[in-house]
């Protein structure tokens, strides 16, 4: 009775596939045997030789040999028989196009049968050959299916319509399917029937929506105001899975007023109810998404959804409530404050996988603030003795992420200091990178900190990042430490042990800050330091080496200017993710983007982004009419506009290190821009020393020192901006400069009430904007968020361009700005021409 | 949209797969296994749910030590197809009878069978039990349950109570009885799973249950049910702080934080007198779940101490407090503790008093166990490759009101600078305990739709309550 799946066979198939090999054999003349024959009992012989094919079939054993066989013995009335002939066809016939040609008599036989199941069985079974000669075969089952008076068999043929479309989309279109599906969609009693006609449409339209119109109306359609209401009232009538795809599409809908968000709203609160965690998840993205443009109505769904979500995450399976956990943090991450008083929820239990472990410990750093910090840096610090070392560490850099949110400093810095007493390790290693980080943003509690960091013996720091901070506050608080300059003498004595690049880096320059401080007790170790680092194989250590060298070499009191500058507190510490990233997973809220923590440009290629898809949006970019003469390709631009919005974040993920760097000089101080602006005097190397931070972000604690240049940022007043009335720029070269240049402008505007009312379609901001010489390259969305990008040229530079990505959120009348410009010192005139000539919308 | 959907073992083989769009390679499930099975090198993490591997989601189960799995292209919802998956475990359990590796092996063709309705093109379709009933031709192949290890939450009461029949819960929805008739009868569980932290000091520091309302019914006829709980029930507390413990009163009111339901319930009544109405499908599904953040009594408390007993030595006692009714016992209890990482001996001492105690000290697995005469057989070992202390109570039943003790000494290799507690513990528990439930929330009556006067269906309303994080930190 067993099938052949023995638990001693490997799973590969390779070492089973000689004995498969006869095995195979052996049964085609067994089922040649009973093709035939009608004696008793013949169907049960079929039965068991069957089982033996389709677990071959499922093990991986090649069994397309038997498919004439297979397709002889068919010919029966036994359903099991039928069902398992099926399942081996739809396997084998993309691989056997001629063969399969065998199989098409008799299942267009069973698409008549009398039995509806039978019929849905043969329908279902026909479009899955996926054999493209074979689709003449199809087109009349598919017809007469979608007739059928029985529900099953059009729940078959509405599904069988999207199958047909991926073998030949051609055929299928051509024979006015979707027409079919879309008056089924429309009219059909049966809910299942609808939520498959559902799911087919959406799919051949987007599909279809990159070639036609036609697709494009009818997609947009489905969105329509009487389609929505139509399935939304009946919402009890599908399945669960039915009313998640149901609830997908009214999260894209756009009501026309409040009161309809209310109607909505009110119509689903009872999903949010459901057992089913997929439900109660699409429910609360309609929710989201409706209010998005009402502030306070979107805070009362977060207080409505709390409770559902908990009780989601405490008892589901530990996968799903994984899935749930995953959309709280996000929920948690933006808006910390409406969690502050449900921290408990988020304590972890000790059999937790570490992955949940994870989105609890960024949870409760998230929602700690005065009234809770102490009870949640009590419970982290429990964490922080656990013997899941992964999860200690997390705990403390959580320890330190809340320190640097200000709350509670004074017991926190406390609590970081017994964990140096732990001597544990792991727990002093992570412990010192926060030390670092907290002294950078609070230098008035290096007294007490200084006295617990000297009593480390740096032997026992073994790991690169602690040992570079430890090297890095020995450097920094050299004058308070009485061993500073001895310690460090012994560490360059052990230069060559030391195999991380970045402690190099670091004792070179806590070497020389300290040389500044206490000149006589460093020298030789100075001196040693630099012959070392000359000779270092690392070229960046080696650059750094002989910088300083030529440096000390012109002049002491610059180097000191430039190694060790006084410096000012960081305030903010740069966020890892930009908030535009952000705020696109979360318009992919109830997706894999949530869990990824990233948009779905990041992971999925373009024709499998799925219904959530933000290319929507970017799909619908359409090229400047009245930029014609700019010799646009609008198709090639469309191609690659994703490639443009990647290569956008990347750069700004990019510079996080180097803005984290001169924040530390001074907040806000543009590097990427006014650095090199303020610089053209001084010598090479000081230059390319100030180039550093982009090429080598890595390294970026260390040049810290580097960028606090005191220079003032003076930027002569530009003369007058002057625009190229016709400028010329391709697509190509477009994305190309959108990649490379830095953000050298970015803010936001609020727009006149004229301006918003005007603002119908993107066409009207583009020929406003033509008539102040400023071009629209590309521009989609509806109302009420419109996205565009222009460019300019100056007049007298036909080099020098800027680029402008400008998102308007009409509802709310804001215009979120940036401008990228090749020269830098004029962006922010051009930045004035360019918001004043966008508050004139409207008014002519 | 699911691509690919497959069931593997524990050792990675394919026990069923089913290819739906053809959109991702063959070997995808040979991908998955390694994935899963070496994820990410370092310090041995589990591997998440879902994972994306070169443009391939894999979202995945683990259900009876089987890994069940999809596989998409589709930036999809992540809840969808996991409870998808979770729902086709249960659909092929209620028609196996039993879900593991040996049924599905037996049953491949039905679950093949059952996939085809299931699922079409990635979308799913149904996964009513009872609907698929019609298109399902296939008869399930028993597999002997009394042999197999014990699954799922159900499982739990094969043990302990003679109460129920062990082979009622794990029989197929189509198949038949011995007698040719179908035996009716109705099973309702009350499983509560509970979370308790307790601070060095025994006070209590976070305590949640999480409970579930799970029916499975072999009724015919589908006769309308109705289910009656505690009248004074409320849901929802007023005002955002669930962890206000002053308000509720020892003996009142059950408050439940938040709850959902099954979508065959009708709440129309529920309101007013806290009554379920539900015409029950076929096959196991849960009629409701909740959550509660209310004070309520630990069914165990415990103690831990861990005291410095000269340079290399440490002592420590366990000490457990049943804290219920003599009527009720649990079972399966076991106790672990992490110890010092340069623990090198332990030693073990249970209740004084106990007389005909025999230890053995076994060098090769670095265990020790140590047995009680008469009645009693208590394990105690010593992992030392994880520096756990572990306390299996088997044999016996911790009656409630009774109190056990452990005492261990342990030898360490090298002199310890810091705090031992902070080296040591947290520990943590888990127990069953049949027939107990913590929050208090009763099933008052199971009413049947009668359809005739000789009609009088088998009801069997359960409660079991076991432990899910019970920690006591040190």
């Amino acid at each position: 009775m067993a099938p052949p799946v023995q638990s001693s066979r490997s799973p590969s198939p390779s070492p089973s596939q000689p004995s498969g090999k006869s095995e195979v054999s052996d049964l085609k003349l067994q089922l040649r045997n009973l093709a035939g024959s009608r004696a008793p009992g013949t169907d049960d012989s079929k039965r068991e030789l069957f089982k033996k094919v389709i677990s071959y079939m499922t093990i991986g054993v090649d069994v397309s040999s038997l498919f004439s066989e297979m397709v002889m013995c068919s010919a029966t009335s036994d359903v099991v028989l039928k069902k398992m002939c099926y399942l081996y066809v739809g396997n084998y016939a993309k691989g056997n196009p001629d063969l399969a040609l065998l199989t098409i008599n008799f299942l267009q036989k069973d698409c008549r049968d009398e039995d509806p199941m039978i019929r849905g069985l043969a329908l279902r079974s026909l479009c899955t050959l996926r054999v493209a000669n074979l689709v003449e075969y199809l087109v009349g089952p598919l017809g007469s299916g979608l007739k059928d008076s029985s529900g099953y068999v059009r729940m078959v043929a509405s599904i069988g319509v999207l199958k047909l479309y991926h073998i030949s989309a051609a055929v299928c279109i051509d024979s006015d399917f979707p027409s079919m599906l879309k008056a089924l969609f429309l009219n059909d009693t049966d809910a299942q029937v609808v939520a498959n006609c559902l799911s087919s449409l959406q799919e051949i339209w987007t599909l279809e929506a990159n070639t036609s119109e036609e697709a494009v109306r009818e997609k947009e359609a489905l969105l329509s105001k009487p389609v929505i209401y139509h399935l939304l009232n009946r919402i009890k009538a599908f399945s669960e899975w039915a009313q998640c795809l149901v609830l997908d599409l009214a999260s894209k809908y756009v009501p026309s007023d409040s009161n309809e968000i209310f109607d909505i709203m009110n119509l689903l609160e009872d999903r949010l109810q459901h057992a089913n965690g997929a439900v109660v998840l699409a429910t609360i993205k309609v929710f989201l998404h409706l209010t998005l443009s009402m502030n306070d109505v979107h805070q009362q769904v977060y207080e409505r959804i709390k409770a559902p979500l908990l009780t989601l995450v405490s008892t589901g399976s530990p996968e799903q409530s994984y899935a749930v956990l995953s959309h709280l943090h996000l929920l948690v991450m933006r808006a910390p404050i409406l969690f502050s008083s449900d921290y408990k929820h988020f304590y972890c239990q000790y059999n937790e996988p570490s992955y949940v472990k994870k989105l609890k410990l960024e949870m409760l750093t998230a929602v700690a603030n005065e009234s809770n910090t102490y009870e949640i840096v009590t419970e982290l610090c429990e964490y922080a003795a656990n013997v899941d070392v992964p999860i200690a560490r997390e705990s403390i850099r959580a320890v330190g992420k809340i320190a640097l949110q200000q709350y509670d400093v004074n017991a926190i810095v406390d609590r970081l200091l017994q964990f140096l007493e732990m001597e544990k390790d792991y727990v002093t290693a992570e412990t010192l990178v926060l030390v670092k980080d907290l002294l950078r943003k609070y230098p008035q509690w290096s007294h007490d900190c200084i006295a617990v960091v000297g009593n480390i013996s740096s032997k026992n720091v073994q790991e690169p990042k602690a040992k570079a901070a430890l090297i890095w506050m020995l450097g920094e608080y050299s004058q308070d430490m009485l061993d500073a300059p001895y310690i460090l003498e012994s560490l360059v004595d052990n230069w060559d042990d030391e195999h991380s690049a970045e402690v190099r880096l670091h004792l070179l320059t806590a070497v020389l800050k300290c040389f500044f401080r206490r000149p006589p007790e460093t020298q030789k170790a100075l001196g040693a330091a630099l012959a070392a680092g000359l000779a270092d194989s690392h070229q960046d250590v080696h650059d750094r080496a002989l910088f300083y060298y030529r440096l000390l070499q012109y002049d002491v009191s610059l180097a000191e200017r430039v190694v060790d500058p006084p410096k000012q507190a960081v305030s903010v510490f740069a966020d890892t993710q930009s908030s535009e990233i952000k705020d696109r997973i979360f318009d992919e809220f109830n997706s894999l983007s949530i869990l990824y923590q990233k948009p779905s440009y990041m992971f999925t290629d373009k024709e499998h982004r799925g219904p959530f898809e933000f290319s929507e949006e970017l799909g619908s970019l359409s090229v400047g009419e009245e930029s014609a003469d700019n010799v646009i390709q609008s198709r090639r631009f469309e191609a690659s506009d994703n490639d443009l919005l990647l290569s956008t974040t990347e750069k700004e993920e990019n510079k996080v290190p180097s803005n984290n760097g001169s924040a530390y000089s001074a907040p806000d101080f543009d590097v990427s821009s006014a650095s090199l602006v303020a610089m053209p005097g001084h010598s090479e190397s000081a230059v390319s020393i100030i180039n550093l931070p982009t090429h080598a972000p890595e390294s970026s604690s260390g040049i810290d020192d580097l960028l606090g240049l005191g220079l003032p940022a003076t930027i002569p007043s530009p003369p007058p901006l002057k625009l190229n009335a016709k400028p010329v720029l391709d697509p190509g070269t477009f994305q190309r400069k959108w990649g490379q240049l830095p953000i050298s402008l970015s803010q936001e505007e609020s727009l006149s009430p004229h301006g918003t009312a005007a603002l119908t379609t993107p066409q009207v901001l583009l020929r406003h904007m033509q008539s102040h010489s400023i071009q629209c390259i590309a521009s989609g969305g509806q109302a009420p968020n419109f996205k565009f990008f222009f460019f300019a040229q100056k007049a007298d530079d036909t080099a020098a361009f800027f680029l402008v990505e400008c998102l308007i959120n009409t509802s709310s009348a804001k215009a979120q700005i940036k401008i990228k410009a090749d020269d830098g010192s004029a962006s922010a005139a051009f930045s004035a021409l360019f918001r004043s000539a966008l508050s004139a919308l409207g008014m002519s | 949209m699911i691509s690919q959907f497959f069931v593997l073992s524990q050792r990675g083989d394919n026990i069923v797969f089913r290819d739906y769009r053809g959109e991702v390679q063959k070997g995808s499930a040979e991908i998955f296994f390694r994935k899963v099975k070496f994820w990410k090198g370092d310090e041995g993490e589990d591997a998440p749910p879902v994972f994306n591997a070169d443009g391939v989601n894999y979202v995945h189960v683990k259900v009876a030590g089987l890994l069940f799995v999809a596989t998409t292209r589709v930036n999809v919802s992540p809840s969808l197809v996991l409870e998808l998956l979770q729902r086709i475990a249960r659909v092929i359990k209620d028609y196996l009878g039993v879900l593991n590796e040996d049924s599905l092996r037996k049953n491949f063709v039905l679950v093949y069978e059952l996939l085809d309705e299931v699922i079409d093109f990635g979308y799913p379709q149904t996964t009513s039990t009872e609907v698929l009933k019609s298109y399902i031709f296939n008869e399930p192949i028993e597999v002997e349950a009394a042999r197999l290890p014990p699954l799922g939450p159900a499982a739990m009461f094969m043990q302990g109570t003679k109460r129920m029949p062990g082979t009622a819960v794990t029989k197929s929805v189509v198949a038949n009885e011995p007698g040719g008739r179908k035996r009716e009868e109705i099973f309702v569980d009350i499983i509560e799973k509970i979370s308790v932290t307790f601070s060095s000091s025994g006070y209590i520091l976070t305590s949640e249950i999480d409970g579930t309302i799970q029916m499975k019914s072999y009724l015919t006829g589908n006769p309308e049910i109705r289910l009656a709980l505690n009248e004074d029930l409320i849901i929802g507390r007023n005002g955002s702080s669930v962890y206000d413990y002053r308000n509720s009163a020892g003996a009142g009111a059950v408050i439940l934080d938040d709850c959902n339901f099954h979508e065959s319930v009708h709440l129309d009544n529920f309101d007013l007198d806290r009554t379920l109405m539900l015409v029950p499908t076929d096959g196991e599904f849960s009629v409701m779940n909740y959550r509660m953040t209310q004070e309520f009594k630990p069914p165990f408390r415990v103690n831990a101490l861990i005291e410095e007993a000269g340079s290399l030595k440490a002592e420590v006692i366990l000490k457990i407090r049943a804290d219920f009714a003599p009527s009720i016992t649990a079972n399966t209890i076991s106790v672990h503790m992490p110890l010092p990482k340069y623990t090198t001996r332990v030693s073990f001492e249970l209740e004084p008093g106990a007389v005909g105690n025999t230890t053995d000290f076994k060098e090769a697995s670095k265990k020790l166990e140590w047995g009680l005469k008469k009645a009693f057989f208590f394990f105690c070992s010593l992992s030392l490759s994880f520096f756990l202390l572990l306390w299996h109570i088997h044999n016996i039943q911790i009656v409630g009101g009774s109190e056990h003790t452990l005492r261990a000494k342990l030898t360490f290799s090298q002199e310890s600078h810091a705090n031992i507690t902070k080296e040591a513990g947290p520990v943590s528990m888990t127990f069953t305990i049949p027939m107990y439930n913590a929050s208090r929330l009763q099933v008052r009556y199971l009413q049947i739709a009668k359809k005739s006067r000789t009609y009088n269906p088998y009801r069997w309303v359960r409660y079991v309550t076991q432990a899910n994080s019970y920690v006591a930190r040190i």
